[in-house]
């Protein structure tokens, strides 16, 4: 199959046939990339919901060459050969991009003082970057209380975005799904029917694919602010999973341990619950080294580095 | 009088039972299709003949059926959109209460055109008294052969049933409708795949109105050239009208497609004029989803023309001075109508069904209603019109399906027409009706 050219933002590259939109500006990389809050690659399915990655597609191919009349969601739009987009050149698509994330943080509480999520929230990312800076709401926000939905695992639905990315993951990775979104609209909510019903080998990497503070580690719950931990990459021998892990620790104390995640926020691969929840002791694992932090991340305060040659060229296209 | 297609022997008593409907030349359409016409023959004389999907997109129905993916080695199914949920239309019910044998010899009709072999009509849940009319007509249309294994001798088999919703108005759009009828959350999905290719457990599968369903005996009966004789332009054959509001006779119509707005309002034949003889204000044409229009503009477009009741002509002047026939609601309001307590309503409708999968219209809708609550209730201020329009703006085009569209258009197109209504609540912190 020949390969698809395309240029976003008036960067050229060529894909394979199939390839999305957002996958073709990741190839690219860098303020290419549309924001993805409902995406994920490893979740079949996934996106189409946030519409944080609407992109202005001003010629859709060499052969039919006028523009597509409505943004498009990027991570759910094909590639046709010859086609233009346009993301961060495009004002609709600043504009339109704004009003979503407005939009996304309308019923959100706004507690990230109070929230373990805050510092590697990608709401918070996404409001740095694209978010007004005064709000145009007084409204009375929906309230949940904060609920168990497993004994790891803490609800706080206030916070939930709605990407049904925790949902993908318990019914592609886990044996059965027990959760799932009730209700509609704005007033519909993850729930189990009965508290406390995750219970699942895989269930933590629900709380590894939540974008926001929605699902969190109760083991972790208000020990410490990410940024004052420090991120080791590990692994172990495990029977259930690739055992390549994260250790955020303090001082020698495992605080908690998560996925590795790549540049999207993805986790590059899945972890079992032994690896995420039982095994907190430095000997269980064997320590490779510091993990690699993103510079604009808080996490990396205080954690200097030096940085390689290349991804210095990167951040500055950023 | 004007030609009547649906509505004819509505009133003859014992309609919904298969003798009477029988006695009145009814599945003469199936018999002459499955004796003498190919399944594709079928799909050209609906071509031909011109009719527009009544669902309220009015896509043009003989090209859809030509969309069916005939590679596929999947079976292939045809289902009734029987959701009607949308505020002020109330045409299907008509028919499936009434007339129920009419829709089951439109489903065989269109189900051999495709080449289905299995059909559902999936029904709002809050018209379970209609489900029953039409089981027990279909439990008749299996006794006397018409549906069920070789019908009439043809060769052609077919099964047809009939599968309540939960009472939900988003099952109305046709890929939610599918989630829904396949026992799942009904969200619509996102397109591309349409379900002409992905569509009911992954096949091909064709969804069509009620009504649309309803129009294709007739044409097959009496071909597609009688039928594309009645209507103007592009609007072909006849339409139902449901019409509700501050009129002297409320209720389902059938007009040829071309009459005139100013005819239907205030003829005794349809709507009877307004009620005490009040001033017309305002019409809502086509459904609550569909742009609101003044007096003058409902009747006249703005090169002066009479407003026509067809696609064309009711959307003449796009959303600046046009609306849209939509599936055929017409809410019409006098004098004593507020515009803001009636957007008010729409906006709660559209907040309180939204699925709620694309954040625009989550939030957006709920967003709107807020809005126009304290607008209504005398606590608005200026900036809050502006802000309507600019919520409205983004979750117009930026939704996976049209229910965004269809929150954002009434509030639009009410403050284009009625902005000085809207100022004069927040003038007077009070709604002045
Ligand atoms: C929110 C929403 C609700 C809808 N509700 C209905 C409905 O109740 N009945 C219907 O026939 N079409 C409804 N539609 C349109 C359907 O998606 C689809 O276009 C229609 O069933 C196609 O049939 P037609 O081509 O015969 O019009 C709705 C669409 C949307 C977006
Ligand atoms: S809980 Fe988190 S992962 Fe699940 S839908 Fe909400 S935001 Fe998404
Ligand atoms: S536009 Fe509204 S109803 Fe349609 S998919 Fe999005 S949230 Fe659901
Ligand atoms: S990332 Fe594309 S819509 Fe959410």
């Amino acid at each position: 199959m020949p390969l698809l050219k395309l240029t976003i933002d008036n960067i050229e590259v060529e894909v394979e046939q199939g390839t999305t939109i957002m996958n073709a500006a990741r190839k690219i990389g860098g303020h290419v990339v549309p924001p993805a809050m409902c995406y994920y690659s490893k979740l079949e399915g996934s996106g189409g919901k946030c519409r944080t990655c609407l992109v202005k597609v001003s010629q859709g191919s060499f052969k039919d060459n006028r523009p597509m009349p409505k943004l498009v969601a990027s991570c759910r739009t094909l590639v046709q050969d010859g086609m233009v987009v346009q993301n961060t050149i495009s004002p609709e698509v600043i504009e339109n991009r704004r009003a979503i994330t407005e939009f996304l943080l309308l019923n959100h509480p706004l507690d990230c003082p109070v929230c373990d999520q805050a510092g590697e929230c990608h709401l918070q990312d996404l409001s740095y970057q694209n978010g007004l800076e005064e709000t145009n709401t007084d409204e009375a926000r929906r309230t949940f209380a904060p609920i168990d939905i497993g004994d790891l695992i803490k609800l706080n639905m206030n916070r939930c975005i709605l990407c049904y990315r925790c949902v993908m993951v318990a019914d592609q990775i886990t044996d059965s799904r027990v959760h799932g979104v009730l209700g509609r609209g704005d007033h519909s909510e993850i729930s189990t029917l009965i508290q406390n019903a995750v219970d699942n080998d895989f269930s933590g990497n629900m709380i590894d694919v939540c974008p926001v503070g929605a699902l969190t580690d109760k083991t972790f719950r208000f020990k410490s602010r990410v940024w004052f931990t420090r991120p080791f990459d590990a692994h172990r021998e495990c029977a259930k999973c690739c055992g390549k892990t994260v250790l955020w620790m303090k001082g020698e104390e495992i605080l908690r341990v998560t996925g590795r995640k790549d540049k999207y926020g993805e986790l590059e691969e899945f972890i079992c619950n032994d690896c995420r929840f039982v095994f907190k002791q430095p000997k269980d694992w064997t320590i490779e080294g510091p993990r690699k932090i993103e510079r604009h991340s808080v996490i990396s305060q205080n954690h200097y580095e030096k940085l390689d040659k290349d991804e210095n060229e990167d951040k500055n296209v950023e | 009088m004007a030609k009547k297609i649906l509505l004819d022997n509505i009133d003859v008593p014992g309609l919904a039972s298969f003798e009477v409907y029988k006695q009145l030349g009814g599945y003469s359409a199936v018999e002459k299709a499955l004796k003498n016409l190919s399944p594709d023959q079928v799909t050209g004389e609906v071509t031909k003949s011109g009719l527009r999907g009544r669902g309220g997109a009015g896509f043009p129905t003989g090209m859809k059926w030509g969309f069916i993916d005939k590679k596929s080695n999947n079976p292939r199914y045809f289902v009734c959109n029987f959701d009607e949920s949308e505020p002020g239309t109330f045409k299907d019910r008509h028919i499936g209460q009434l007339n129920p044998h009419l829709l089951i010899e439109g489903m065989i009709l269109g189900a051999y055109a495709l080449g289905a072999r299995t059909s559902f009509i999936y029904i709002r849940g809050e018209l379970f008294y209609v489900l029953k009319i039409i089981e027990k007509a279909i439990a008749e249309a299996y006794k006397n052969g018409i549906l069920g294994e070789n019908i009439l001798g043809s060769g052609y088999s077919l099964d047809l049933y009939c599968q309540p919703g939960a009472g939900a108005y988003i099952c109305g759009e046709e890929t939610a409708l599918l989630e829904s009828l396949e026992g799942k959350r009904g969200n619509p999905r996102i397109k591309p795949p349409f379900p002409a290719v992905v569509g009911l457990y992954g096949c091909p599968t064709v969804v069509n109105n009620v009504e649309t369903i309803a129009a294709i005996p007739w044409i097959i009966n009496n071909g597609y050239e009688a039928y594309s004789s009645i209507g103007i332009g592009n609007s072909k054959g006849t339409k139902l009208i449901s019409a509700c509001g501050h009129i002297n006779k409320p209720g389902v119509y059938e007009i040829e497609l071309g009459l005139p707005v100013q005819e239907f309002i205030y003829s005794d034949e349809y709507c009877g004029g307004i009620r005490n003889g009040n001033e017309l204000k305002a019409v809502v044409a086509g459904g609550s989803s569909v742009p609101i229009l003044p007096a003058e503009l409902i009747l006249r477009t703005t090169t002066g023309e009479p407003r026509l009741m067809s696609y064309e002509s009711l959307s003449e002047g796009g959303f600046q001075s046009g609306s849209m026939l939509g599936s055929g609601g017409f809410i019409v309001m006098d004098h004593t109508t507020c515009i803001v307590k009636n957007l008010l309503t729409f906006a709660r409708f559209y907040h309180h069904e939204s699925c709620g999968q694309c954040s625009p219209c989550r939030e957006g809708t709920g967003w709107m209603e807020k809005i126009l609550h304290r607008i209504e209730s005398g606590r608005g201020s200026m900036k809050d019109i502006d802000l309507l329009v600019n919520i409205s703006k983004h979750i117009e085009g930026n939704t996976i399906c049209p229910l965004g569209d269809a929150a954002a258009w009434p509030v639009a197109s009410a403050i284009r027409h009625f902005r000085a209504e809207f100022e004069e609540h927040v003038k007077l912190q009070k709604c002045p009706f």
